[in-house]
């Protein structure tokens, strides 16, 4: 195991969808090379960060005509 | 050393919680009931107007698709079955428009399902510590800015599938699904995603920064 190949193996690694046998490999990997553990820190903190970010409000005037055009349609279906 | 534990990368998140009412909701819009479909758009109309967004990169765009994704999942809401989630079935009405502005508005895009080549990735260089939770330094709207900023410098057949998979949350085969893509071709796209992403927050969060 190198760095180059732990990098190929990141999304996998990240996803958890390696074999118990590479995956100890990876992990011994980072045991010793502190470059590694940082890119998968950051590469998951990445991942973190947009996962858990909140979309913005939707602006007012998009809301609105979002919602006329749905009760627009929704006025047919009461019809 | 000990051997160093990574915890799975996502963490539990209320996003990931399906509210429990949604089925019943669904149900009751699938009756007729209009105010249950209106409670439905409510609920969603935030995250799918950022899915929507950042695909097409432009507000007008945007605007329609969301607008056409609600109308069309309203119209065809009969045929949801319940083998999916509703939001994960209306995710998919909404790239599809959203791909489709796109496509109109920039013809000479790479194609989503194109081959393209990933190469090999190479080893970042000059890689620093971020700290426990870099994204607390900035403020919700500032930060909110910076994702958007480095999100929209990727390349389509990047943006498009890390937001399937790592901010809509959907599956690997669901994303493949939705994209028509091969399963190793979302990996290899959601590799690059994530390693440009990293790259483009370093400038940003690397610990170095902190004044």
């Amino acid at each position: 195991m190198n760095c180059k190949t732990l990098v190929s193996e990141l999304e996998n690694y990240l996803d958890k969808e390696l074999d118990a046998t590479l995956r100890a490999t990876i992990e011994e990997h980072l045991s010793k090379c502190k470059k590694c553990r940082l890119i998968v820190d950051t590469t998951k903190k990445t991942v973190e960060i947009y996962c858990n970010s909140e979309p913005a409000p939707l602006p007012a005037d998009t809301r609105k005509r979002l919602h006329e055009a749905l009760a627009q349609r929704l006025r047919r279906a009461r019809a | 050393m000990s051997t160093p534990k990574v915890n799975p990368v996502r963490p539990t998140l209320p996003s990931q919680v399906v509210r429990e009412d949604e089925p019943v909701l669904v149900a009751a819009a699938q009756s007729g009931d209009v105010s249950a479909f209106e409670e439905l758009v409510g609920r969603y109309e935030r995250k799918i107007f950022r899915l929507t967004q950042n695909i097409t990169q432009n507000h007008e765009d945007a605007e329609d698709s969301m607008q056409e994704a609600f109308l069309k999942a309203y119209e065809h809401l009969h045929e949801f079955q319940g083998n999916s989630r509703f939001y994960t079935w209306l995710v998919r009405i909404a790239v599809n428009q959203a791909l489709m502005k796109l496509r109109k508005r920039r013809p000479n895009v790479v194609s989503l399902d194109e081959e393209i080549d990933t190469g090999e990735e190479t080893v970042p260089r000059d890689v620093q510590d971020w700290g426990p939770s870099p994204e607390d330094r900035y403020e919700q709207t500032e930060l909110g800015g910076i994702l958007s900023k480095a999100i929209a410098e990727l390349d389509p057949p990047f943006r498009v599938v890390f937001q399937l998979r790592d901010i809509e949350e959907l599956s690997t085969e669901e994303t493949a699904e939705a994209l028509d893509l091969s399963i190793p071709a979302v990996k290899s796209r959601l590799l690059r995603a994530r390693l440009r992403l990293r790259q483009k927050l370093d400038r940003t969060f690397r610990r170095s920064e902190i004044s």
